[in-house]
């Protein structure tokens, strides 16, 4: 497997990946990591691109490392999310969108809590559009995050063994690294209570396990995932405490572990739940590492994304004026977004580099 | 018809041209406490290499060697699809405030990539005195830079490339010109200067 270029207009999904894609997208994470090092931690490849994280859901970590991300290569941020924004005056999902893309945005990152928003925006707009998590569906960039991570430690995928250890049938995050793991080689067992675990977990060439102890034996890396209480997990087991009974990674359980295996979380830790503090801040846990290779991952994707000819300069043919936007009600929509899309850009030389 | 490729210069003339830039630049920088060499990636960092083990040999000291990708400092990546060429890791591992930096590359054409390399230099110190090495100048610049120390200023057309090799990269050492018509149609500038246009066209009709 080699690392191949990415020539995309949007990131949704690990899915949509193939290998190669990944391993270039962690080499381009690689390269931005040293720019994170810097005294100056800014450079000016951006400069005058604009980047708008539309976050519907709450989140810290992911907003604000896609925020200095953006900053880092010099492109204007700006934050909207749902409690403040016009989707509380009943505008449309699309409408907000295309009013964000009208003020001539080069990069969506979206959070949604229905599966599939980002897609249907990258349908809908011109912009690149990053998903940054949607429903119960995916969130690539932190599956990007973990892999590099691991990666840092465990130089390679081919055999390695993956733990996932929580609420998976809910979790973006479990399925974005099922994915990834499998397309990189490694193998990946999912470990929880029968009511957490999803239906097809065999098909995502998965192992399954519902007794944690097991899945600390096996792996050389284990990710715990966030009981998600606002998703419906309060209706998976009986209580936080029978939880943590049973499926908390604690020190104790880890003495059946292997010395250096690696323990990962994608945050925000519920402690004592899925995870008591002494591990969280042991010597096996690398979930500080994850947040800061967050900033140069999502920095390779923006400058991927954002670094290409603006989509929305006046040559794009059917390209409209903002004011068209208000007339285009929900029957004559699709005709309007007729003219969009990737299809549109003009196909670029690979490699060329003036001297 | 033209050779696709012809040997411009040989490995012993190279490492000859290589000596004397090397000791153009200790005349220059005299202070081994403040030279430092940063090579521009890929094959700049190569060459630096270089010049800092000859320099090693002349002055009996070894100038710290860095190596800088400019690819975030460019202003053509719109134009070029920049955004999807591999980018590689800046590695100076020594502060630049006030040193002498020689800035090393093999080919010196447009300029561009060494104003994305001032450009980029400063976030890493504020250096005393920023200097430029090249092994070729091909000339047709597009920005008003020139080098200080130039191993060789070689005319050339501008649908040919002229490629600096290295043991280490490339299995030999030498320069050799290439006809390359792709590379033409990414970097013939608007304006061809004129001193191309008045360029005797081939050497066919040399013995």
């Amino acid at each position: 497997m080699k690392p191949e270029p990415l020539h995309r207009k949007d990131l949704l999904s690990i899915r949509d990946l193939s290998p190669g894609e990944i391993l270039f997208l962690l080499e381009m994470t690689d390269s931005f990591r040293e720019v994170n090092e810097r005294e100056i931690k800014k450079v000016p490849t951006l400069r005058g691109k604009t980047v708008v994280n539309l976050f519907f859901e709450p989140s810290t970590r992911t907003r604000t490392s896609f925020e200095i991300a953006g900053k880092r290569l010099s492109a204007d941020v700006i934050n909207i999310s749902a409690d403040v924004s016009a989707a509380k005056k009943g505008e449309t999902l699309r409408d907000t969108a295309r009013n964000i893309e009208a003020m001539a945005t080069d990069v969506v990152v979206v959070r949604h809590p229905a599966s599939g928003a980002p897609a249907y925006l990258a349908r809908e707009l011109r912009c690149g559009v990053v998903n940054a998590g949607d429903g119960c569906h995916e969130h690539p960039t932190q599956a990007l995050l973990d892999l590099y991570t691991i990666r840092e430690h465990k130089k390679d995928f081919e055999g390695l063994r993956v733990s996932i250890v929580g609420d998976i049938a809910r979790s973006r995050v479990a399925r974005s690294n099922i994915i990834a793991l499998g397309k990189l080689g490694a193998e990946v067992m999912i470990c929880g209570p029968r009511t957490m675990l999803p239906a097809e977990a065999e098909s995502l060439g998965a192992r399954v396990t519902t007794r944690v102890e097991e899945a600390i034996e096996w792996s050389d890396v284990l990710m715990a995932l966030r009981i998600q209480l606002e998703r419906g997990g309060g209706a998976s087991f009986p209580s936080a405490r029978e939880y943590a009974n049973t499926y908390g990674i604690n020190r104790k359980r880890l003495d059946g572990a292997k010395p250096d295996l690696l323990i990962m979380h994608p945050g925000p830790i519920n402690r004592g739940v899925e995870m008591s503090p002494d591990v969280a801040d042991g010597p096996f846990s690398v979930i500080l590492e994850q947040v800061a290779y967050g900033v140069a991952c999502r920095m390779g994707i923006l400058y991927l994304l954002a670094g290409q000819r603006s989509a929305t300069s006046a040559d794009v043919p059917g390209a409209e004026a903002p004011g068209a936007d208000a007339s285009t009600e929900d029957g004559s929509g699709a005709a309007a977004a007729g003219g969009g899309a990737g299809e549109t850009r003009k196909p670029e030389v690979e490699n060329a580099v003036a001297r | 018809m033209r050779e696709p490729m012809r040997e411009e210069i040989g490995a012993d003339q190279l490492h000859r041209t290589l000596k004397r830039l090397s000791h153009e630049i200790i005349e220059q920088t005299g202070d081994q406490g403040s030279l430092a060499l940063v090579g521009i990636r890929t094959r700049g960092v190569t060459l630096a290499e270089r010049l800092a083990r000859t320099i090693e040999e002349l002055a009996r000291f070894r100038p710290p060697v860095g190596a800088l990708d400019v690819t975030l400092y460019r202003d053509d990546l719109d134009r070029t699809g920049g955004a999807r060429q591999r980018l590689r890791k800046t590695d100076i591992p020594f502060s630049c405030e006030g040193k002498d930096i020689v800035l090393v590359d093999d080919v010196l054409f447009t300029g561009r990539t060494v104003r994305a390399a001032l450009a980029a230099i400063v976030n890493f110190g504020r250096p005393g005195r920023v200097l430029l090495a090249v092994a070729v100048d091909r000339g047709a610049r597009e920005l008003p830079v020139r080098a200080d120390f130039v191993g060789r200023n070689m005319d050339v057309l501008p649908d040919e490339e002229v490629q600096v090799l290295f043991e280490e990269s490339d299995g030999r050492d030498g320069i050799v010109v290439r006809d390359s018509p792709d590379f033409a149609k990414r970097h013939i500038p608007k304006n061809i200067p004129k001193n191309f246009e008045t360029h005797p066209a081939a050497p066919e009709d040399s013995p």
